[in-house]
């Protein structure tokens, strides 16, 4: 697949944004200054920045408690990373007015339709959109980013059983990076090839190194020219690697030394970046000026969150209803 | 005026609802051949075709796939088909349905019906005679509505679809099998959720009952007459967000509260609507309040332990007198 220069960069760039505002709240969060918990997916950005280059702006996305990049991801290069970092600071100013927080990011303005915490859900819900985008004819896709973890819960075949069946435009990208918080998918089934879930349900499936940008965005664009075309639903299992514990503060003991160092060599930034100077599409320096403005973006960001004001207690009784 | 069963209500709220507006869809398990299992959607696949959806037994994918269609534009109702069955599906009630708007931030809407049949008096035994108002009660988020009579269920089930907030209707299963009648106006009406209903005067105590207990309560009401004692009574008919006005007005005339309510007492919507009264009106009242309500077991099947464990006039009329005493 011949992927234009500019599309390859703007991937490159969201990787880099995406690292460089986790890397961010990884050091804030230790300083003590985020409430609540952190869940981080360095190492896993090759997976919204391939996705959501293939979607439109109205496709609909949904996430889970690791959704920081599919929320970026889905708003582009140009969408603010002030509001989200205000957010998970529980600014007044924040993404969603301080009640969401890392956990549950979400502005269907740009298609993030939820981030759910309850595993599952971000598949049913999905499926929803999905629905409704047959149902109306628009032509969108809903795409739910879901964990390993997932697969085993019963909304996870209840979701797919009723996509399957209704032939939905849904994509189901399963980010496998190996760990359902501290166990492996691998102990608490019996597959070894996670793929054998789309056999199941009838839908096609891929299995992609989810660690190559260029294989993401390859294998979610097939997925999507699919949906579009009415031809129903599309599992991918993207395998993946997480650089970092379940959440902040995750001693990790359930892993060895060797598989942590293991899941470093297969980062995807530096991996494409030599791929982009290989193939001769960028230069050293044009790269270096992406990561530069990545940091003063999200510095900027964090100027702005740490500015903003708290929400006032008033806000406590409001959104509760339409 | 034309006379109209509870089960043509429903029928009739849904259709008319469906012709009104394209985005309403019906989603569950038997919605297509059989309408539902007791009928209450017979006609509308007919009518709507893909607008009614058989989902098979999936009670987290429907509510998961109503809150994802009802954000992204579409008015689903779908049919949890009895009480005990929320329990399947509560947390993506609770949290995706319910929760996710607060989540963000005034965002997003969801328009989402759930219906769902409700009530004992059919030796169903433990599994499909459920009212649990009570744990629905403490959903943040969500309305309910339990109407007792036709009228209030085509009125507010309409209102329950046109709200941009998710609503649990309860219908009792007794009210669509007793052939219970209303009569409606010809023309379009609806009920506003929110709202409660008077549907007797009286003088001596308040009796709040709902659901099927407000026939129970009204046929008790004949008897107390007999005995000298009048008593209101009052139909929430949604139980959230109560309106809390109508039920301390009348107590404020009464002095006297029974509540009657087909749960096992504890955590029932008895409960609330006890604590309320105590909270902001308990300079009204002259006597205790009483509630007339299930003991806390699980429904039996046996018709002879079913009849002892459901509220009924007796029951009431006993609490009254007491409280007369």
């Amino acid at each position: 697949m011949d992927i234009e220069k500019e599309k390859l960069l703007g991937m490159y760039r969201m990787m880099v944004r995406i690292r460089t505002f986790e890397e961010q709240l990884a050091k804030d969060f230790a300083d003590g200054k985020i409430p609540g918990f952190l869940h981080l997916s360095v190492g896993q950005e090759a997976n919204p920045a391939g996705m959501c280059a293939n979607l439109r702006a109205d496709d609909i996305i949904t996430t889970n408690h690791r959704g920081h990049g599919h929320v970026i991801a889905k708003g582009g290069n140009q969408y603010s990373l002030a509001p989200l970092i205000a957010e998970i600071y529980g600014k007044k100013t924040g993404l969603n007015k301080g009640k969401a927080g890392s956990q549950h990011l979400s502005d269907l303005d740009i298609g993030v339709l939820v981030a759910e915490g309850i595993q599952g859900t971000t598949l049913t819900l999905a499926v929803g959109a999905a629905l409704t985008a047959k149902l109306k004819g628009t032509g969108q896709v809903a795409v739910a980013f879901i964990g390993d973890g997932t697969l085993n819960t019963g909304r996870f075949h209840e979701g797919m059983n009723m996509a399957s069946a209704w032939k939905l435009p849904l994509i189901c990208y399963v980010e496998n990076n190996l760990y359902a918080e501290s166990t492996s998918i691998y102990d608490s089934t019996n597959l070894t090839d996670l793929i054998d879930r789309a056999t199941a349900f009838n839908v096609s499936g891929v299995s992609i190194d989810g660690n190559d940008v260029i294989a993401v965005y390859e294998a979610a664009a097939e997925a999507v020219a699919r949906a579009r075309k009415g031809e129903g639903v599309t599992f991918i299992e993207a395998k993946t690697c997480r650089q970092r514990g379940h959440f902040e503060g995750d001693p990790q003991a359930y892993r060895t030394r060797e598989q942590r160092d293991e899941c470093l060599k297969m980062d995807p930034i530096p991996r494409f970046r030599t791929k982009l100077i290989e193939i001769g599409a960028f230069t050293e320096q044009e790269i270096d000026i992406i990561h530069q403005e990545a940091l003063t973006e999200v510095a900027e960001a964090v100027k702005f969150a740490l500015e903003s004001p708290d929400p006032s207690p008033e806000e406590v009784l409001t959104d509760v209803y339409a | 005026m034309r006379e109209i069963t509870y089960l043509k209500a429903i029928n009739e709220a849904v259709d008319e609802e469906m012709a009104r507006d394209p985005a309403v869809i019906v989603m569950g398990q038997d919605v297509r051949k059989w309408g539902a299992p007791l009928g209450e959607f017979k006609g509308l696949f007919e009518k709507y075709g893909d607008r009614v959806l058989d989902t098979g037994i999936s009670e987290t994918a429907m509510v998961g796939a109503a809150a994802g269609s009802a954000a992204t534009g579409m008015r689903p109702i779908v049919h949890i088909m009895f009480g005990e069955f929320l329990g399947v599906c509560m947390s993506d009630i609770r949290c995706a349905l319910t929760k996710t708007r607060y989540m963000t931030g005034g965002k997003t809407k969801f328009p989402a019906t759930i219906m769902t049949y409700t009530g004992g008096g059919r030796s169903a035994a433990g599994e499909h005679s459920a009212c649990p108002y009570g744990v629905m009660m403490a959903t943040p988020g969500l309305k309910i509505v339990a109407p007792a009579t036709p009228y209030d269920a085509k009125g507010l089930i309409k209102s329950a679809i046109r709200e941009d907030n998710p609503v649990q209707v309860f219908y009792h299963v007794g009210l669509i099998l007793s052939k219970v009648i209303s009569k409606i106006p010809e023309e379009e009406y609806t009920v506003p959720i929110g709202e409660a209903d008077i549907k007797r005067k009286g003088n001596d105590v308040t009796v709040v009952a709902i659901g099927l207990m407000v026939h129970r309560a009204l046929a008790a009401a004949d008897r107390l007459q007999e005995k000298g004692i009048s008593i209101e009574v009052v139909d929430p008919r949604t139980l959230a967000p109560l309106d809390k006005q109508t039920i301390i007005s009348s107590v404020k005339k009464t002095g006297k509260l029974v509540i009657m309510d087909e749960e096992p007492k504890t955590e029932s919507a008895s409960s609330e609507i006890a604590a309320i009264v105590a909270e902001e009106a308990f300079d009204l009242l002259k006597a205790p309040v009483k509630r007339v309500c299930a003991p806390d077991t699980p429904i039996p099947f046996s018709p002879a332990l079913e009849k002892a464990w459901m509220p009924d006039e007796e029951n009431l009329i006993e609490a009254v007198t007491e409280l007369m005493g």
